[in-house]
């Protein structure tokens, strides 16, 4: 048909218009100049010969990875006539909202500025800078005065930012009616049921085999771990990005983790991204910004207090300095309903050349920010890659957990997956909390925006987190939330209160990922 | 493929609904919007845009112009298009929507008037309309041109002068140098947007506060 040709064609398009600004573009071009050398290449069919010697050399197939990334991260092509806007969020209430929290945040972010009279940014006095280069792998032991900061925002404030968005072409009365959620969350965005996330999440099934359930140590490895295993070392010999993310549907082995993981975030380290990740050190060395201290306070209060993750203090200062300072994240914007706070240089103030993002990358960190890092600590243990593999991991996928949008993987419309997923298959339950006073989301909601990292084990949260690179979607955590509700459902059936609420669900560390979800979605009768 | 915009006079939006439309409680379900071409002879329609906003489902007749001297009767061209497939929920809601002639059911040659039929059948909406409504027609074929005769018809081939030895054969070698001579300028022709990186001005990045707008 017509019009899907021409959509083809756009996306076709865009694509290639992002991938000529990329390494592997650069790097086709050196290894087609390279090949001329080649007896095969003949100049008469230039073009066929050089496709093959691509096709044979394993050219095609990074090429191949790189479009497959593309496509996983971008949206649909855009309709011709809409607006830049509308991409990034195409409801406009909601832009609306993102917009005044954004400008709630700025606010509470300029007078922490002007009460503690600490500027935005400044160039570090070279004494200063040659200082902190020398500590740049122990910066944990630096214990600079942060009794004054305070975190911007907490995952609570933003709940109730949510709590309150309506949409004004919606009937909201007051009087309950057929019309009214019994949840927290009161827009009526499009969520899947059961059936569909069946269907969705196919191979998390009772018949097929799971990393997580069937390599316990009572079932035989024959069965089906060590037949996986092989399976996975041979995806990452054959290196294809679209075999690795169907594969870790199932799992990943501990062993090929981090390499599976590389494989489908199409982060290769090359020399252009060590040197990439020197220019941001140096980039933290020169300029100090007040984003620092918000990260330091940020790490302090929660990952060096967590018995898994306190080892790895001095690597998440050095993955959150850089990341704060590197400009290419700005690029995701263009698919996020936020959009990167404003400033402008000292004495400038209006005039458009000197107006700049504040923070460079125009990411303003939240209490908890950094647990997003630290289960990947346990990956990767060289900065530079390990900084990639977050950086990649942000601008997929967790972005959404903190603004406000219509996505079906952003976090309102995962809120309302996890209610309505509760009050459909657990009523009594649900009624039974809403009475107390104990509404489920409000205990859920910072599982969710932390993608539960600092609540399960380790090891179940990288089970976890393979799904959601497997399924490319974060719809998984509102399962997972509803699952876990489910398990401690008699329990929660005898609590009063929310606080006796809050002291069931407050310890998931022993809880099993992965027998949860496949009970909650194949197991439970309905 | 070009097309052009037709100037549209879009009439007010007429809702249908049983009994008096100040006095019932319910909501209308089903709004008419009419949209003429004053100033415009019969053209042939290509293409329709708009901006949906709640509209789940999208009904459109058309009137067109018949030679004969009897009235252009009403025909539909598109019947219950689909704009949301949850009425009941946001999807779909405030997207952008082409129509193309190939998706309509019957010839849209000599297109006189448009009705638009909306259909909104959940009560959760307050209203429901299409907005920034574009009609556009064929645009121009590019101006045929006439060659002179001798590039159309060209003399027919003299007996080529006989090939001397070792030299390769001259037609293969110029399309040879045509095909790479097409790469180079298709290399020329591209170029990227992508930043740079820097986030400071001329090395300074000194900031005191955010700006609000």
């Amino acid at each position: 048909m017509l019009q899907e040709e021409s959509d083809l064609s756009l996306i076709i398009a865009q694509i290639v218009q992002k991938l000529k600004g990329s390494n592997l573009y650069s790097q086709l071009e050196r290894q087609a100049w390279a090949s001329l050398q080649r007896p095969e290449i003949k100049l008469e069919s230039l073009k066929e010969d050089i496709k093959r010697f691509f096709k044979t050399s394993g050219w095609e197939k990074k090429l191949q990875n790189a479009v497959y990334s593309e496509l996983s991260v971008f949206p649909s092509p855009r309709h011709p006539a809409a607006p830049p806007e509308h991409l990034k969020e195409p409801l406009a209430y909601m832009r609306k909202a993102q917009g005044s929290w954004e400008k709630r945040i700025l606010k509470s972010l300029n007078s922490m500025c002007t009460e503690l009279s600490i500027p935005l940014a400044r160039k570090r006095p070279v004494g200063e800078q040659k200082e902190l280069l020398s500590k740049w792998n122990e910066m944990g032991t630096d214990e600079p005065d942060l009794s004054l900061f305070r975190p911007v925002y907490a995952p609570k404030d933003f709940l109730e930012v949510l709590i309150n968005l309506r949409n004004p072409n919606y009937e909201n009365g007051d009087y309950l009616s057929f019309r009214t959620h019994l949840g927290l969350i009161q827009v009526p965005l499009k969520v899947k049921d059961i059936p569909e996330l069946k269907e969705l999440f196919v191979e998390l099934g009772l018949t097929t085999g799971q990393l997580g359930i069937d390599d316990a140590t009572q079932v035989p490895p024959e069965l089906f771990e060590n037949e996986h295993v092989r399976i996975g070392q041979k995806v990452l010999a054959e290196q294809d990005s679209a075999a690795a993310q169907q594969y870790v549907r199932q799992g990943s082995p501990t062993a090929l983790r981090a390499e599976l993981w590389a494989l489908i975030l199409n982060i290769s380290s090359q020399p252009e991204d060590i040197l990439y990740y020197e220019q941001l050190k140096t980039n933290v060395i020169q300029h100090d910004l007040l984003v620092d201290s918000l990260i330091y306070k940020d790490v302090k209060l929660t990952a060096s207090n967590d018995d898994y993750y306190f080892v790895f203090e001095d690597y998440l200062y050095q993955v959150l300095l850089c990341f704060s300072r590197d400009t290419s994240v700005l690029g995701h914007f263009a698919y996020n309903s936020a959009s990167p706070p404003k400033s402008y240089i000292r004495g400038k103030l209006g005039i458009e050349e000197y107006a700049v993002f504040y923070p460079p990358n125009g990411v303003i960190p939240f209490h908890g920010f950094s647990m997003y890092v630290a289960p990947l600590c346990f990956l990767y243990h060289e900065p530079s890659k390990l900084y990639q593999i977050f950086r990649e991991m942000y601008v997929r996928f967790f972005f959404r957990l903190h603004s406000i949008s219509s996505h079906p993987s952003g976090i309102v419309s995962l809120c309302l997956l996890f209610e309505t997923l509760l009050q459909t298959h657990l009523p009594q339950l649900f009624y039974h909390l809403r009475e107390i006073g104990a509404q489920p989301l409000r205990i859920s909601f910072k599982w969710m925006v932390r993608a539960f990292s600092g609540y399960l084990a380790t090891d179940q949260l990288l089970l976890l987190w393979d799904r959601i690179l497997g399924y490319n979607s974060l719809e998984l955590l509102a399962v997972l939330a509803a699952a876990v509700f489910a398990f401690r459902a008699v329990n929660l059936m005898e609590v009063t209160s929310l606080a006796a609420a809050e002291a069931v669900l407050a310890d998931l560390s022993t809880l099993k990922v992965m027998p949860l979800l496949q009970i909650f979605l194949f197991a439970t009768v309905t | 493929m070009s097309r052009v915009p037709v100037a549209c006079h879009v009439k007010g939006t007429v809702a249908l609904q049983v009994g008096d439309v100040r006095t019932s409680q319910g909501r209308p379900g089903v709004l008419v919007i009419d949209v003429t071409f004053p100033s415009v002879a019969p053209f042939e329609l290509q293409e329709i845009t708009f901006k949906n906003y709640y509209t789940a489902f999208l009904s459109i007749r058309v009137r067109q112009y018949t030679s004969m001297h009897a009235t252009a009767k009403w025909v539909t061209c598109l019947r219950d298009y689909c704009l949301m497939p949850d009425p009941h929920s946001e999807e779909g809601a405030q997207e952008y929507v082409s129509l193309f002639k190939h998706q309509m059911l019957c010839d849209m040659s000599r297109v006189l008037e448009l009705r638009l039929i909306l259909r909104q059948p959940s009560p959760l909406w307050l209203s429901f309309t299409v907005e920034e409504l574009q009609i556009y027609q064929q645009g121009p074929k590019s101006p045929s041109i006439t060659f002179p005769k001798w590039l159309s018809h060209p003399v027919p081939c003299e007996q080529p002068a006989p090939l001397l030895e070792g030299l390769p054969d001259p037609s293969r070698v110029s399309s040879e140098v045509q095909q790479m001579w097409a790469l180079t300028e298709m290399i020329r022709a591209s170029h990227t947007s992508t930043r740079i990186g820097r986030f400071d001005v001329d090395g300074c990045y000194d900031l005191n506060l955010l700006s609000y707008t």
